[in-house]
């Protein structure tokens, strides 16, 4: 597939998307699961997955096998749904559900599968599935692979794995392809799964909160572990109708280039991002309706975030992080909290910020603390890293 | 604009070239952990943060260490300067070692500085954080080298204008085997002020970029 | 005392991948962190590792981390006091 660089000025409009969380299997589900103040994060008491009680954000597991057995039946091929691990089955069924409503034609030259995930199929390393499945499986490009089959998709995805920014930096990747004519049809999809091996890790980081997590609150004492499955559609072809359609305006990415695990003190090069992102998208930060941020609620990355927002003057903006519904997804976290940031905008609603009560960041930022309806035209996405890496993206309503 | 690249530093099995010349080759060296060690010393890295990293990042950082010695990498603006890599294998060589410390229920000590490198982008991190690199950053994963995957998401930054200076490539490792492909890349304007040295700076696109990670193969 | 002392310099020099350093480098009374050896904060958090892998010792609140990791004599002394 050859590459232009001219960049034509496309826009990249945003189409269907899906949200497989704790909260709901579609994004519609989700969005009335936050509306209901739902919380899908659980003290889980689940041996194998850790040695003691510890909040997770899972999903229904019956209820996904029950989706995804339809789905397999409606394949034309005959596929048996227990050979698919589990977040193959969450990946599929999500991609499967915008692929649907869009009636998009995986087919076709122009069009390209982005896979974002941090760990894949690393359950897979556990001593209960590695007779099932074979070894290869834990490779991210078998992974993709095996969606890419399901659905016929003609090009080789696209497999971003950058920790916690992948979501985000996939929807860049997508637009910026979208953007310079190279695809006109980019299904962006993320997905991790709630695993031993990740929880062990951030524990031993002393990352995890003993009970459900507080973005942005004085009493926040770590990120609660979620699991999840999103897909976003987007593409170059201008929708028909006069409804105002949502873009993807604008998009960077930055290191703080300071420490592998610890965020930036400054928040300098997160701001960095942000400005990038809303310089592209031709806005003032002022002019921003909503920020939906990353917001793990570990002490160090919502400080640093809340003095990013504040360089890149937008402290006045509401802001909210929706990992107060369904923990860090990781992988799948800057896809559907963009998702739900998108439907902040369809909605002309804005959600409030779940867990915060009192101000625990140095910086005063306008944190929601109630649903309420609002005119949703410009949002800011943001997301950083392990690794020292920053994402943000500007979302736009033309 | 055009764009070039100006090094380039190949590691294949124990065997590594810088620019096109051979830095180093020791017959006798079998595995991973002996072949960095040696080369870090060989070249006299001073670094001490480099045992403390995983395989990954030991590699993907003296690759780069290497590679940049001969480039002032700090007349470049660090906020135009970009980092892309990718691999097969993500990081998996550190993720069968963090495993391998919870496995047994009986002797559970997940260590923080394991489980932090089981993501593979945190080589870019270490790289980043050497040379003071805060610009556009990525980690992809593909089966093999996909050198129009590399070329073209490299060339849209510079289309963008959001990189002035980009280290691109594949860093690769798992168990004894490693292969580390590293070029640097910048505008054809800044290669005319470069001063001309052992290695003659080629265009930067997928074919190049193919052509120079085999040059082993032959 | 001072048997434990040189044994868990050597343990912390192998736990923290201080290649270069040996273990008469290591001033017992010196501050771990700041200076001299250059911890970060993974490095504190391995510490706590080390003492409960090796020493069956718990650390439920990591803020207590700074006066029981100050130096290796206080590690010591800790363990000493704490030990199982």
């Amino acid at each position: 597939m050859g590459y232009r660089t001219q960049i034509t000025m496309k826009q990249t409009y945003i189409y269907e998307d899906n949200i497989i969380s704790s909260l709901g299997f579609t994004t519609q589900e989700n969005i009335e699961s936050i509306r209901s103040n739902a919380i899908g994060i659980r003290i889980t008491d689940d041996p194998l997955l850790y040695p003691r009680p510890v909040p997770l954000s899972k999903v229904d597991p019956a209820a996904l096998e029950t989706r995804f057995n339809a789905i397999c039946e409606q394949h034309k091929r005959s596929v048996a749904p227990d050979s698919f691990t589990r977040l193959e089955k969450l990946l599929i069924t999500s991609i499967r559900e915008v692929i649907h409503r869009d009636d998009l034609n995986p087919y076709h030259p122009k069009t390209l599968l982005i896979l974002s995930t941090t760990k894949g199929n690393i359950d897979l390393l556990e001593e209960r599935y590695k007779a099932k499945f074979n070894h290869k499986r834990l490779y991210l490009w078998e992974l993709a692979r095996i969606v890419q089959t399901f659905f016929g998709f003609v090009n080789t995805p696209v497999i971003i794995s950058n920790a916690c920014i992948s979501g985000v930096l996939a929807l860049i990747t997508a637009s910026r392809y979208i953007q310079s004519g190279t695809y006109d049809d980019v299904v962006v999809a993320g997905g991790d799964i709630v695993s031993e091996f990740v929880i062990a890790g951030f524990q031993s980081f002393q990352a995890l909160s003993p009970d459900p997590c507080k973005p942005f609150d004085q009493n926040r004492s770590g990120l609660s572990q979620g699991e999840a499955a999103g897909a976003i559609h987007l593409s170059s072809r201008k929708p028909v109708g006069n409804s105002r359609m949502v873009t993807l305006a604008g998009g960077a990415t930055t290191n703080d280039a300071n420490h592998i695990s610890g965020p930036s003190r400054t928040g300098q090069e997160l701001s960095l991002a942000m400005d990038r992102a809303l310089q592209q998208a031709g806005i003032d930060a002022s002019a921003l309706n909503y920020i939906a941020a990353h917001g793990t609620a570990t002490a160090y990355n919502d400080e640093m975030e809340a003095k990013a927002i504040a360089l890149s003057k937008a402290e006045q903006v509401p802001v909210s992080s929706q990992k107060g519904y369904w923990g860090h997804t990781l992988g799948a976290a800057g896809i559907i909290e963009s998702a739900v940031a998108v439907a902040s905008m369809r909605n002309n609603q804005l959600y409030r910020s779940a867990g915060f009560e009192t101000p625990g960041v140095t910086i005063p930022l306008n944190i929601l603390t109630e649903h309420r309806d609002a005119e949703v035209d410009q949002v800011l996405k943001s997301a950083s890293g392990f690794g020292g890496c920053n994402a943000a993206v500007v979302f736009k309503k033309i | 604009m055009r764009q070039f690249i100006t090094a380039y530093t190949l590691i294949d099995g124990f065997k590594c070239m810088v620019n096109g010349r051979l830095l180093f080759y020791q017959e006798n060296i079998l595995t991973f952990a002996d072949f960095i060690k040696a080369l870090y010393k060989q070249e006299q890295v001073n670094y001490p943060k480099f045992y403390k990293m995983d395989a990954l990042g030991k590699l993907g950082f003296i690759a780069s260490e290497l590679l940049l010695r001969n480039k002032d990498i700090k007349s470049y603006p660090p906020e135009l300067t970009g980092v892309v890599l990718s691999n097969s294998s993500s990081s998996l060589d550190t993720d069968i070692a963090h495993n391998e410390t919870i496995r047994n229920r009986e002797h559970y000590f997940p260590s923080p500085s394991v489980f932090v490198y089981t993501l593979p982008n945190i080589v870019i991190g270490e790289i980043c954080i050497r040379n003071g690199i805060k610009g556009e950053n990525a980690f992809l994963v593909s089966e093999s080298f996909n050198s129009e995957l590399i070329a073209g998401y490299v060339t849209d930054l510079f289309s963008r204008e959001l990189v002035k200076g980009c280290l691109c490539g594949w860093i690769e490792v798992l168990g004894n085997r490693c292969e580390a492909f590293l070029a640097w890349v910048e505008n054809q304007a800044d290669v005319a002020e470069t001063k001309p040295g052992p290695f003659n700076p080629v265009p930067f696109d997928a074919e190049h970029l193919k052509l120079l990670k085999n040059q082993n193969d032959r | 005392m001072e048997e434990l002392i040189e044994k868990l310099k050597k343990e912390v020099i192998e736990q923290l991948n201080l290649e270069d350093i040996k273990p008469e480098d290591i001033n017992p009374d010196s501050p771990l962190f700041g200076e001299g050896l250059g911890l970060d904060s993974i490095d504190a958090l391995e510490l706590i590792v080390l003492l409960e892998k090796n020493y069956g010792i718990k650390i439920e609140d990591p803020k207590d981390g700074k006066k029981i990791f100050f130096s290796i004599r206080s590690m010591a002394e800790y363990i000493t006091a704490n030990k199982k």
